[in-house]
């Protein structure tokens, strides 16, 4: 219950923004808003889902925003220039993030780095190699997209569920299941919440390292392929600084920045709440758009502080003892 | 040469282990002996050995000779790991568990029950509460482990441990932060495991928690085995010996003699204590008088220390500066009423390595003066100058890093940094330790300077002959408890050693 309950704040923020926007603006209450706010966050579900596994292990993904942009450079390169198949060239591409995810994960760990720094340096690697690649935004015309963007499932009241929107779905749900449902993520979790401990208990923590970082690489790639969906095109200066957005949804998501605690679902919700302020500005129409940077500012920093609050709080509640157990 | 006594095989044997870490010989030929379903005690004062001796049979650190047999087998754990998969577990102090994991998770990590890759919960939680009921445990294993108590803690870390096969389960202080009740419970689960044919290696500085439940003892002193012997056919005051290495016989140090007609009181303590750390003393304070602590390691001295310091708060009791009632909620507070202390640690408590002598000096006078008034550096060189000369601190230069200076400078640098704040009160915890022998007795003699000058001095050390040579009076402490004050002529080693030894059931008067 406990470990429960930032997350029943997200949700209850998130149900609150909700209700407010609809009460001001007839229209919103729709599906079409509702899949419009699904398909518009897509890509930053999908990489905010991967920074969760790091951020519950104990680091820090700094490199995500430059794996996207890098990614739809490569892509709109591959199947524009040298003709490859889109498939082919996911494939391709998945496998490059896996193995610079890997890399990364193995310099922290076998090097004893701190992730900040490690992801830091990956974060140059990857933007300066799309620059390298192109400096053009890459238009990208291939049948698969068309087919992409014109696929969605019909919801009443006029809503579209997109292809994006839905591989973003099953991210959050099989992203769900592996963090809260297996032996690997109770290895995260344990990672999180002391690592020498988790060591001596067993765990194999290098390949640990490695793994986490692969996935979030990885996951980095596959939202770097729907972005590319989104916009139709490949440009090196692609999502810059969306791994700051990423952390901070994983965070108002109520994912301990320490590490240890934190869920999926939380983190969905907290990728949901900064969508929704950016529909909020849009439906106003008068706001400037960086708005949304404000607010998100002011959510991550009151979430910052409910968390320290609540560790503080959770620090001073009477421990069980051995006496007021029933023997 | 004991299993010929006993004729059956011991369960971990350790023949002849030495480790050295460069010049110094932290284990010395020693042997060790751990038969099935026995409790062992592993006993010594700082620096025995004894985790030494613990980390490599766990395969924390490797040694340089000698041979460790699992069953008659020769082993060679070089990981933690390693000694697990043989069957060698430890518990720490420190409980190595995730108290962000559930119970049930901590007891089957990277073992959890599965279907399809997914963690059968239910499953998980059937087989914990099984396990822990083995353990007269009764918890919801699904809450997390850090909402229990550090008792269950340890009995969680146990359960996982002994689950693992585990034959020989080490445990390393475990009852430090337990109360009594906690311990009754730790220790039925000890006896539950002997019966069950475990063998038991205890670490404990609490003697009657030996001789509750340990059925042998074996003492180490300065890297060396000192004996093996059953708990039953050992009085307390031959432990005390072996632990600390005198004879009673043995002629102790002198006295100085001192006159203490002058003295008036500077600091009271009534009741005072702390829950879990200390049991509530009377302590009374002097100007011009030596108070000398005396006991076990792990006895309360330094926890004595702190509480009149304010680096722990106490929980019962009052105290009186001067005959005026006084709160000891911080440090702050203790050094605006005129307290100074001195840590055991200097390294890590006492002196900043980078800063020059005369920072280091100056350091506590700046802290009581405010930051609204900085020192001047004339102010400061005076200062640092004075007592470089009265301490004779050398070399006899002030800036020079205080890093640079031996153990014995660097000691009465600290004493100079609360000298500077002209304090009424000085705690010294172990000012001895770690200093070569010839500075010793300079130290001992500023000790006793420093209280003709009217100073009240409370003095931690191991060193008893150093108790005895300066202090006015001894208090004697044991299992976290005072128990025993001596006085002027009543304090001699063989007395205190007597008052550390008597049984815990009589409150031990040794009044002189």
């Amino acid at each position: 219950m406990s470990r429960l309950s930032p997350v029943m704040i997200t949700a209850l923020v998130f149900v609150a923004g909700f209700a407010i926007c609809s009460l001001q603006f007839p229209n919103f209450a729709s599906t079409r808003v509702v899949a419009n706010l699904l398909t518009d966050n897509a890509f930053l579900g999908i990489v905010a889902i991967g920074m969760t596994f790091v951020i519950i292990s104990g680091g820090i993904d700094l490199s995500v925003g430059s794996v996207i942009g890098f990614t739809t450079v490569f892509v709109a390169l591959s199947i524009e220039r040298l003709g490859l198949p889109p498939l082919l060239a996911f494939a391709i591409l998945l496998v490059l993030c896996a193995a610079f995810g890997a890399a990364m994960g193995a310099v922290i760990h076998f090097f004893d780095m701190p992730p900040f720094i490690v992801t830091l340096a990956g974060m140059f690697v990857a933007r300066g190699t799309s620059f390298l690649m192109s400096t053009e935004s890459t238009p990208i015309t291939a049948p698969l997209y068309t087919a992409v963007s014109d696929f969605g499932i019909a919801l009443p009241g006029g809503g579209r569920l997109t292809a994006i929107a839905l591989i973003m779905l099953a991210v959050v749900a099989a992203g769900s299941v592996l963090l809260h449902f297996t032996r690997f993520g109770a290895n995260v979790f344990a990672m999180g919440g002391n690592r020498s401990a988790t060591a001596l208990m067993g765990v194999a923590i290098g390949s640990m390292t490695v793994r986490i970082y692969m996935l979030s690489s990885v996951l980095a790639g596959i939202a770097g392929i729907v972005f590319s969906f989104y916009t139709a095109a490949g440009y090196s200066l692609s999502a810059v600084g969306v791994e700051l957005d990423t952390i901070a949804a994983v965070v108002i998501g109520g994912t301990l920045l320490s590490g240890g605690q934190g869920s999926a679902i939380g983190t969905f919700l907290g990728v949901l709440i900064q969508g929704l302020i950016q529909s909020y500005i849009n439906f106003d129409g008068t706001l400037s758009s960086w708005w949304t940077k404000i607010a998100t500012g002011i959510l991550l920093f009151a979430f910052i502080a409910l968390q320290q609050a609540m560790v503080r709080l959770a620090g001073r509640s009477r421990t069980i003892r051995a006496g007021e157990v029933k023997a | 040469m004991q299993q010929a006594v006993e004729g059956r095989q011991p369960l971990l044997e350790v023949r002849g282990l030495s480790k050295s870490f460069g010049i110094l010989r932290a284990l010395d030929q020693v042997d060790f002996t751990l038969h099935a379903g026995e409790i062992h005690a592993l006993l010594g004062e700082n620096g025995a050995g004894k985790s030494t001796l613990i980390k490599v049979i766990t395969g924390v650190l490797s040694r340089d000779a000698g041979t460790i047999r699992l069953d008659g087998g020769e082993i060679e754990p070089r990981s933690v790991k390693e000694a697990l998969a043989e069957g060698i577990a430890t518990v720490y102090q420190e409980v190595n568990l995730l108290p962000n994991l559930s119970v049930a998770q901590n007891l089957y990590l990277g073992r959890q029950p599965t279907r399809f890759g997914i963690v059968r919960d239910g499953e998980m939680q059937r087989r914990a509460t099984a396990l822990l009921a083995g353990y007269d445990l009764h918890i919801d294993v699904g809450a997390q482990l850090g909402h229990y108590s550090v008792a269950i803690q340890h009995v969680v870390a146990i359960a996982r441990a002994v689950d693992l096969s585990a034959r020989v389960l080490i445990l390393d202080e475990p009852t430090a932060s337990l109360d009594r009740h906690e311990v009754d419970m730790l220790f039925r689960t000890m006896r539950a495991l002997a019966a069950r044919g475990i063998g038991i290696l205890f670490v404990t500085h609490f003697l009657d928690q030996v001789y509750d439940i340990s059925d042998r003892i074996t003492v180490l002193r300065n890297g060396r085995l000192i004996g093996e012997r059953m708990t039953a056919s050992l009085p307390r005051l031959e432990l005390i010996q072996m632990m600390l290495g005198r004879e009673l016989s043995e002629t102790t140090g002198e006295r100085v003699a001192h006159d203490r007609s002058a003295s008036t009181p500077c600091a009271t303590f009534t009741n005072y204590g702390k829950r879990g750390s200390i049991a509530p003393f009377d302590l009374d304070l002097r100007h011009g008088e030596v108070v000398g602590l005396a006991g076990l390691l792990g006895s309360g001295r330094t926890e004595t220390a702190r509480l009149v310091f304010g680096a722990d708060r106490a929980d019962s009791g009052k105290a009186a500066v001067e005959g005026k009632p006084v709160r000891l909620h911080s440090p702050r507070d203790a050094v605006r009423h005129g307290f100074g202390y001195c840590p055991e640690e200097r390294k890590t408590d006492g002196i900043i390595a980078e800063l020059t002598v005369r920072e280091n000096i100056v350091l506590a006078l700046q802290a009581k003066r405010g930051i609204t008034r900085p020192l001047s550096r004339r102010e400061q060189d005076e200062i640092a100058a004075r007592f470089v000369k009265l301490l004779d601190i050398r070399p006899p230069d002030p800036e020079r890093p205080i890093g640079l200076l031996s153990g014995g400078n660097q000691q009465k640098v600290l004493l100079a940094r609360w000298l500077a704040t002209e304090p009424r009160l000085l705690v010294l915890d172990e000012p001895t330790r770690g200093i070569d022998v010839g500075a010793h007795a300079e130290i001992i003699r500023l000790i006793r300077e420093l209280c003709d000058r009217g100073l009240a001095l409370l003095v931690i050390s191991s060193e008893l002959d150093e108790i005895v040579a300066y202090s006015d009076r001894v208090v004697v402490l044991r299992d976290r408890a005072h128990v025993g004050t001596l006085q002027d002529d009543g304090i001699d080693v063989s007395s205190i050693l007597a008052a550390i030894a008597a049984d815990g059931s009589v409150p031990a008067a040794a009044e002189a």
